[in-house]
């Protein structure tokens, strides 16, 4: 069994990996048996990613459909590609800003509307919360930080404690941007 | 001891650092690549040889020499480079080891990123050596201290067999001391052993043979096959690998008996299957990929006794989670299998497959070779980053390491009209591709090879080879001069040039176009991810507005960044600056970024 299941999608390039890295090791710090499996290869290269972080488990690290309690979401429409692993109790964390895919800019396909992705994902999970997390990263310095900021904004509901966190990002972010990166955190804490 | 937070990979290179390996090597391949990129941070220290190899065969010989004189070694490879190294591989087992060696053969249900699903434990079988399969990285590491052991016990090569979700899991591993590392290293002479006559052989076979039934009566009572009959049970579950994590998880929510028996090591004993087999009444094998186990236990049981892949009640294809096997078992036990309720969104979701990065020199290639060769021509490749030239029309054959140059060949001795061009990589040229390139020009094939050099093995993740010049510590060696061994083959029209200037680019295609017999093109530019590293610094570009006339001319190249709105294209954050669409706009509307 698992206290709290994670998953964190987006677009190969925007620093999942880094973000189920930031969580998992905080875990463990506080002692808390951690299970997470991540996207490698081929979908780095601006592919749709998925990592499975789960908190307090002893079992696999794939995170059973329907069974997520937090849907991270770096990019609107892979929030509705992964819908399917959202518990109907959990939460969907999305961040608004789009990147569209090469099959969008070329006219074969439409980019679904933003506000539309927002609300069927409501009817699918107890709470979203929808924010411009890219804004925010920028604001706090760097565009990079959008995962820390995000984290940030997920840091409410985790089983982990904020400082726990802080410490884990700033000894895993490169020394030069420590502080943007915590500023990222609070950012997104905060929104 | 203390608990790290761990990638499987990781895991198990800290493992063969605990366990004092002398010498290791490899060719990367998902999902095996980062055990000796993790491993290779501790060489220097704890001073040991760490390579990264040109090809797995290569690699395995390297390891083998090394086991013959009393030093522990690994290989590490993925499934389809097992192919690569098959030919020591099977004669190893005869020969056996001095030393422990293990070969780490990383498998990919569901092929996330290979070329096809494969099951390393049948070439153990096949083989006749023990097969070590963990259900974590916890479990695989810990494997890897019995491993060598067991090794040097029997003499054997043995085989380490994570899947994705083992090398690719994260998870809170324990890590110990390292064990010192004080062996005395020699070659005994042994004629008999190390020169595989068929008179030698006939003997070393029997030998192989003979200690199959001690291997397995020892790894009956190992930690990794267990065992557990329950009172009352009428189903009885085997599994492995990763496959046994989701039967525990399933099995601790039912609240009925189920006598289990779960398999981390092979070859498995008759004595474990057989006491689980007769003690139910129905017995369920479930493990991803081939149906290894399952063909054993059949052998001990009417047909109707068992299910699994072969009665259909578990599928063939594809890797295994929770959910699936919850159904499985559920329905074994005639309990209702209540599907989690559909997620029906009534939104037509985009596809967002892997492409080529914003920047890549390998998209320019692609699209000067495509705009001179025509559609009419046909485009054969290779394994790498490169493979994603699909999207640009420029991939037409894909099948294994090195075997774009061979593909085109037979494509152009088979008497069709159209020309023919291949394309391979730096890493995959030097791995099996150079073969392709001399048998071609012995033979007078009529084809274009362009070798796209980026300079590192990037899809894997940026490996070094021999062309880049450096190890896999970073130490500096000769390059290897690509167009001296394109030269050496006897290739006559070379031509070196720079995927960032289309105009000399396209020139060069056009006179390979136009040259019969082998000729080739070095499309030569450091990946986009390396060159940032290396601290190359672009200005990214922008569309000028007024300018732009939505011909669309530049979403066509498929850059990510460029996107198109209202009716006007627009280059996001996510431009690398190589400035190739700058020269496709005809309306000069793509310039460098004024801020």
């Amino acid at each position: 069994m698992s206290k709290y299941d994670l998953i964190i999608v987006g677009v190969g390039g925007q620093g999942a990996i880094l973000a189920s890295d930031i969580i998992g090791k905080a875990a463990v710090a506080e002692g808390l048996p951690v299970r997470a499996a991540e996207t490698h290869g081929m979908a780095q290269r601006g592919g749709a990613v998925e990592n499975h972080v789960r908190l307090g488990c002893t079992h696999g690290s794939l995170i059973p459909v329907r069974q997520a309690d937090c849907l991270m979401s770096m990019e609107p429409v892979e929030a509705l590609r992964f819908a399917k692993y959202l518990s109907t109790k959990g939460i969907a964390v999305i961040n608004t800003e789009r990147i569209v895919p090469p099959i969008v800019a070329t006219g074969k396909v439409k980019y679904p509307d933003v506000d539309v992705i927002i609300d069927t994902i409501g009817g699918l999970c107890s709470e979203v919360k929808a924010e411009n997390y890219t804004e925010l990263a920028k604001k706090a310095g760097a565009i990079q930080a959008l995962n820390v900021v995000m984290i940030g904004a997920i840091s409410r509901y985790l089983p982990l404690k904020p400082e726990t966190l802080r410490e884990i990002i700033a000894a895993s972010v490169p020394p030069k941007t420590v502080n943007v990166n915590l500023k990222a955190f609070d950012l997104g804490r905060e929104a | 001891m203390s608990k790290h937070y761990l990638l499987g990979n990781e895991a198990i290179a800290r493992g063969l650092l605990e366990c004092g390996v002398d010498v290791a090597t490899g060719y990367p391949g998902t999902p095996s690549s980062e055990i000796l990129t993790a491993l290779a941070q501790y060489a220097k220290e704890n001073k040991f040889h760490i390579e990264w190899s040109v090809n797995e065969k290569v690699a395995l010989e390297v390891a083998i020499g090394a086991a013959w004189t009393g030093a522990r070694s690994v290989c590490t490879m993925k499934h389809v480079g097992l192919n690569v190294a098959a030919d020591p591989f099977m004669t190893l087992s005869h020969t056996g080891v001095v030393g422990g060696l293990v070969l780490i053969s990383a498998d990919d249900p569901f092929c996330h990123s290979s070329q096809n699903e494969q099951d390393s434990r049948m070439y153990a079988k096949f083989a006749k050596i023990p097969c070590f399969d963990p259900q974590s990285p916890g479990e695989a590491k810990d494997m890897l201290a019995y491993a060598y052991e067991f090794s040097e016990k029997f003499q054997t090569p043995v085989m380490l067999r994570p899947t994705t979700r083992v090398s690719h899991a994260k998870s809170d591993v324990d890590v110990y001391e390292l064990q010192s590392r004080d062996r005395a290293y020699e070659f005994k002479k042994d004629i008999e052993r190390f020169v595989v006559l068929p008179k030698h052989t006939r003997v070393l076979l029997k030998k192989l043979n003979e200690k199959q039934k001690a291997m397995s009566k020892e790894l009956a009572s190992s930690p990794w096959n267990k065992l557990s009959l329950k009172e009352g049970a009428k189903l009885g579950i085997i599994s492995s690998g990763v496959a046994s994590v989701y039967v525990e998880e399933v099995l601790d929510g039912i609240g009925i008996p189920v006598s289990y028996l779960k398999i981390g090591a092979y070859p498995v004993d008759d004595s474990l299957i057989r006491e689980l087999v007769t003690s139910v009444e129905k017995v369920l094998v479930i493990e991803e990929l081939m149906p290894l186990v399952e063909e054993q236990v059949r052998m001990y049981a009417p047909f109707e006794k068992v299910s699994g892949k072969l009665n259909g009640a578990v599928p063939h294809e594809g890797e295994f989670d929770v959910t699936l096997v919850s159904g499985i078992i559920k329905k074994a036990l005639g309990l209702p299998v209540q599907k989690p309720a559909d997620v029906n969104v009534d939104i037509e979701i985009p596809q967002r497959p892997p492409a080529l990065c914003p920047g890549c020199p390998h998209r320019s290639t692609f699209y000067i070779m495509k705009s001179v060769f025509k559609d009419e021509s046909i485009f054969a490749s290779d394994i790498g980053c490169y493979t994603l030239g699909t999207q640009l029309g420029a991939v037409d054959t894909c099948l294994c390491m090195g075997a774009s140059i061979t593909i085109a060949s037979g494509l152009s001795h088979s008497g069709i009209k159209n020309k023919v061009a291949c394309t391979i990589g730096d890493s995959t040229f030097l791995h099996t591709g150079i073969q392709g390139l001399i048998n071609a020009v012995y033979n007078k094939a009529n084809i274009t090879v362009v070798i796209l050099d980026n300079r590192t093995t990037a899809m894997t993740g940026h490996q070094p080879h021999p062309g880049t010049g450096a190890t896999i510590l970073g130490d500096p060696v000769t390059e290897v001069s690509l167009e001296a061994l394109v030269k050496s083959c006897g290739v006559e029209l070379l031509q070196v040039v720079d995927p960032f200037d289309p105009e000399t680019t396209k020139a060069a295609f056009k006179k390979a176009y136009q040259t019969d017999g082998v000729n080739v093109i070095i499309a030569r530019q450091p990946c986009i991810i390396t060159a940032k590293k290396m601290g190359i610094k672009r200005k990214p570009m922008e569309v000028i507005e007024d300018l732009c006339e939505g011909c669309r001319r530049c979403v066509k190249f498929g850059c990510p960044a460029i996107e198109f709105e209202n009716g006007k294209a627009k280059i996001t954050d996510a431009c690398a600056g190589c400035g190739v669409c700058t020269k496709i706009c005809q309306f000069g509307a793509i310039k460098i970024r004024s801020d």
